[in-house]
Formats: structure tokens, sequence, C-alpha cells
């Protein structure tokens, strides 16, 4: 039997979520190896096409990690990129995509052992959830 | 025969004489210089195929069909830019899409064989049927509404509001979770293979509920069914309605009754439900019935201005100039609204009245902008 391994689309910003997946790494934190990180400027710059894109893709889940709120580099675009993932969230929901399916997280830097138990606990959830409804076509 | 002759042939584009009528009442040339109806004709008959790889002005047209209203060999520009942009896209050359496409990704993932959560907005008052006689099409308003919360959130209300009317009629219509999006915005993307898709899906779902009469709130879809779905499929063995259409019948049987009121309005002919459908009297109809004073714009009915994109692709300059020329209108007529029954029409209007930068003052153009079927609920007369 094949078992499942979820794939996430995990969109890190530059300036914080990024480096904090870059000191996991040095840090040797162990993680699931599931997420395919796709490096923005800022979480700011995150469209909802991004994200319904993936799913459509075939992708289990995304993942939108950007600096804590008051920290981001360019003021308050991870304020946007809070507006807009509730409402993709409410989108997939009635498109029939779990929104649980897209997380939203707020990565510092500093933080790698943060962004190891994302992963960690973000695979579990999808594990649990099982494959997209919209890869069972393809 | 290639296909490129073939569609030359059909839609009448053969017959073009090149008197330049398309173009001289053509919006979208009156804003670009290099933009012009007859040229790409020209270009086309030519069989240039390496022009149509190249071509972005292929996309630059907004459809909204003014040129085949007044061409006088009766050319079907819109079937053949239709047409001609399947050709391109097979060749490469695609659109610019509105919000990274997240418009046509959306209504791609419909059709996707999931269960869909689509009646989310069906509330325990409202009264519909798993089968039926009338099946009412709700098509994406509530999707948009989502997708444009900070422009339109209003959509999200359309199809509440549309089930409501009909049941304060005593209908209760067949609504559906298996629906997909109608396909209109991919097949004017090019994206023909998804618009197929989605058209089988519709038609097969409507056959299970048994549905003589569909009816439509939106006019995109009202068009898509009327006169894409019957053109790919032949006729439909039930009836296609527009929801204006269907609520004059309601008014005439003595059905439904509405609130007194001294508003005024003018209405907005969205190119879908006028040029392309034809349906110009019904809405006017409607507002009499409602007895809601309508101003009428100085364009309008065959001559009503567009709102300048369509489909989701190539929103530019002239877009904006286009609903800036209309929402001038619009003020001018000294109405407090501005009525229309396309969901996306309210979008792009909206979308320039709350632009940062506009091209102009607010307050020459600042007008309500507001979908027809929630204004009906709204001035409806419920049951006692």
């Amino acid at each position: 039997m094949i078992t499942f391994e979820p794939r996430i689309v995990a969109f890190c910003c530059n300036w914080c979520s990024y480096a904090g997946a870059d000191l996991a790494g040095v840090s040797r934190m162990q993680y699931p190896p599931s997420a395919r990180i796709i490096k923005v400027m800022c979480s700011g710059r995150l469209e909802p096409q991004f994200i319904l894109r993936a799913f459509e893709l075939g992708a289990d889940g995304v993942l939108v990690a950007g600096c804590h709120i008051g920290d981001c580099h360019y003021i308050a675009g991870n304020e946007k990129a809070k507006v807009r993932v509730e409402m993709t969230k409410e989108l997939l929901d009635v498109l029939g995509v779990d929104s649980r399916r897209l997380r939203l997280e707020w990565i510092s830097a500093g933080e790698g052992s943060k962004f190891a138990e994302t992963m960690q606990n973000f695979t579990e959830q999808l594990k649990e959830l099982g494959p997209s409804p919209l890869k069972e076509v393809i | 025969m290639t296909k490129i002759e073939e569609f030359i042939e059909e839609t009448g584009a053969f017959d073009c004489v090149e008197c330049g009528k398309c173009t001289s009442l053509c919006p979208v040339a009156n804003l670009n210089s290099n933009f012009a109806p007859r040229l790409i004709v020209v270009k086309a008959q030519e069989g240039l195929e390496s022009e149509i790889k190249r071509d972005k002005d292929i996309w630059s047209c907004i459809t909204c069909e003014i040129c085949n209203d007044m061409c006088p060999y009766e050319v079907d520009f819109s079937g053949f830019i239709q047409r001609m942009r399947v050709e391109a896209v097979g060749m490469g050359n695609v659109p610019v899409c509105s919000e990274a496409g997240a418009v046509q990704t959306m209504q791609r993932i419909t059709s996707m064989g999931q269960k869909q959560n689509r009646l989310a907005w069906l509330t325990d008052d409202l009264k519909v049927r798993e089968k039926g006689d009338v099946y009412y099409f709700t098509g994406c308003a509530y999707q948009l509404g989502i997708l444009f919360h900070d422009k339109a959130s209003e959509l999200k209300e359309i199809p509440a509001n549309v089930v409501r009317i009909m049941n304060a009629a005593g209908i209760e219509p067949v609504v559906s979770s298996k629906e997909v999006c109608c396909g209109h915005d991919q097949l004017w993307s090019g994206e023909e293979v998804a618009f197929i898709d989605l058209m089988e899906q519709n038609v097969e779902m409507i056959k299970e509920t048994g549905a003589k009469k569909v009816v439509f709130s939106c006019p995109e879809g009202f068009r898509t069914f009327n006169i894409d779905y019957q053109g790919f499929l032949g006729d439909m063995d039930f009836e296609i309605l527009h929801i204006s259409e269907f609520l004059m019948d309601l008014i005439e049987e003595g059905k439904l009754e509405f609130k007194e009121t001294d508003e005024t309005v003018t209405y907005h002919d969205s190119c879908r439900l006028g040029r392309h459908a034809g349906v110009y009297d019904m809405p006017r109809d409607l507002l009499d019935a409602m007895g809601v004073e309508l101003v009428e714009m100085a364009s309008s009915q065959e001559k009503a201005l567009c709102c300048g994109v369509n489909a989701f692709t190539n929103c530019n300059e002239a877009s904006r100039q286009l609903q800036m020329m209309r929402l001038l209108e619009a003020k001018q007529t000294g109405a407090d609204t501005m009525l229309t029954f396309c969901p996306k029409c309210v979008i792009h209007y909206n979308c320039l009245l709350s632009m940062e930068k506009k091209p102009i003052e607010l307050e020459k153009i600042d007008i309500k902008v507001k979908d027809f079927s929630n204004f009906v609920a709204e001035h409806l007369k419920e049951g006692d």
C-alpha cells in the first residue's frame, strides 16, 4: 500500500519566514519533507490566484508564512495577506476544498523551531484530511 | 480549409467590405488608435498566421457588440473574435487576466469533480427543491462576491434574493450544488477545452433535475446558454429565461407585489443582456411595474456604453476611460442609483469608484451601482 504523503506549497516571505525556514535547516531540526517552499518578497505579494492555482495543480495544502503583525518589512504587507487569506478560505469552502488546507502563520527569522513545528503538525493534519478532493480526478 | 478560413466564412467576416463603420463606432478604437475591428478582420482574411500569434489586439476588444449591431453586412465580429481567441491561445498568444487569473481558476476548479459547497448562501427560510420544473442557475455571483469583497460584496446576496422573490410568488426553484460555472469567461479567454467540460457538466446536471425552464439572473450565463451552448450542442430541451422575463410573467399573473417608492434609478444595459441577447424592454417594464421612476442615460439600449472589461481579461487604461464615461452619463441623469443585471458590471464600476487615484473627481461620477435582482428583492412586499 502506498502511504499518503501530503504535498504542501509554502509561500514564505523573504525577510522573516524564509529565514526562519533557513534557521530550522541549519539548526538541523527534524521536520517532514512535505513542503515545497516558494520565496516571495512579502506575504502581501500573495494573490488569491497563487493559492487557487496551487490547489488546481494538485497541492494538498498551502501554507502562507510571513512576519508577525507589526514586523512587516514593508510596514503592512502581512495585514493585507491576512485579509486575502481569510477571503480565500471562505472561497475554498464554497468550492468544496476544506479551508483547513490553507494555513496562515507568522514565523519570524528567529523562530526556526516554530517553522519545524508548523510543518510537523500541518503535515499531520493533512494526513488526517487525506488527499485534496481536486486530485482524485486527475 | 483551415480552421481560421472556416470561421471567417461562418461569422460572415468574409463579407466585410471594409466600410469602417465598426471602427468608427468601436469604443476601444476611439481611445486606442492602434486598435481597429476592421483591421483584425482584414489581417485574418489575408491569412497571416504569424500576425495572430503576435496580435494583442484581439484581447483589446471588449466584445460589446456595438460593431455587430451597426455592421451593414451583418458580420458577427464578436463571434469572430471569440473563435480567433481560441486559435490564438493554441498558438501561445494568451490574455493578461485581472487578479492574475483568479476568476478563471476559480471557475475551472468548480468542474474538478469534488463535492462543492455551492449553496452556502441557502438559509432555512428559503424554499428550494431537488427536482422540479423551474431551475435557477445561480452562476458565480456568490463566489465573485467573496473574491471582490472589498468592491461588490452585495453580489453574495443575489442567489438568496432571487430565491426569496420566487418564493414570494409561490415558486420553489431547483438549485444544485453540482452546478458548475457556465464557462463564459473560459470561452472568451480562449480556453475552449475548459469551456466544453463546464458546458457538458451543466447540461447533464440540468437534465437530471428534469427542469423545463432554466432561469438566469446573470446576463452572461443567459447568453452563454442561449447562444453558445445551443451553438455547440443544438437546441436545448429546456426553455432558457432571463429573470426579468420570468418576473414579468409573474407580475402579469398578479403574483408579485411591491412596496411603494419614490426612488429614481437609471438602468445600464449590460452588453450580454442587451446587444448579445436582445433583452431591452423587460427590465424597463419591470421597473415600471415596481413603480420606480426610470431616467434613461444619454446612450442606452442598442447604444449603451460598456463597462470596459470582458471575461476579466485585459483591464487597462481604456477600460477605466469607458467606465468613467458610463458613470458620468449615469451621474448626469440625476438618479440615485444605477441598476444593472450583470454582476461583473457591478464589480468593474465599483472598482473605478473605489480607486485611490481616480482619473476624475469623485463627485462627478459618484453614483451607487447596484445589482437589479437585489434591488427587486428589497422592494418586494412580502406576504402577510
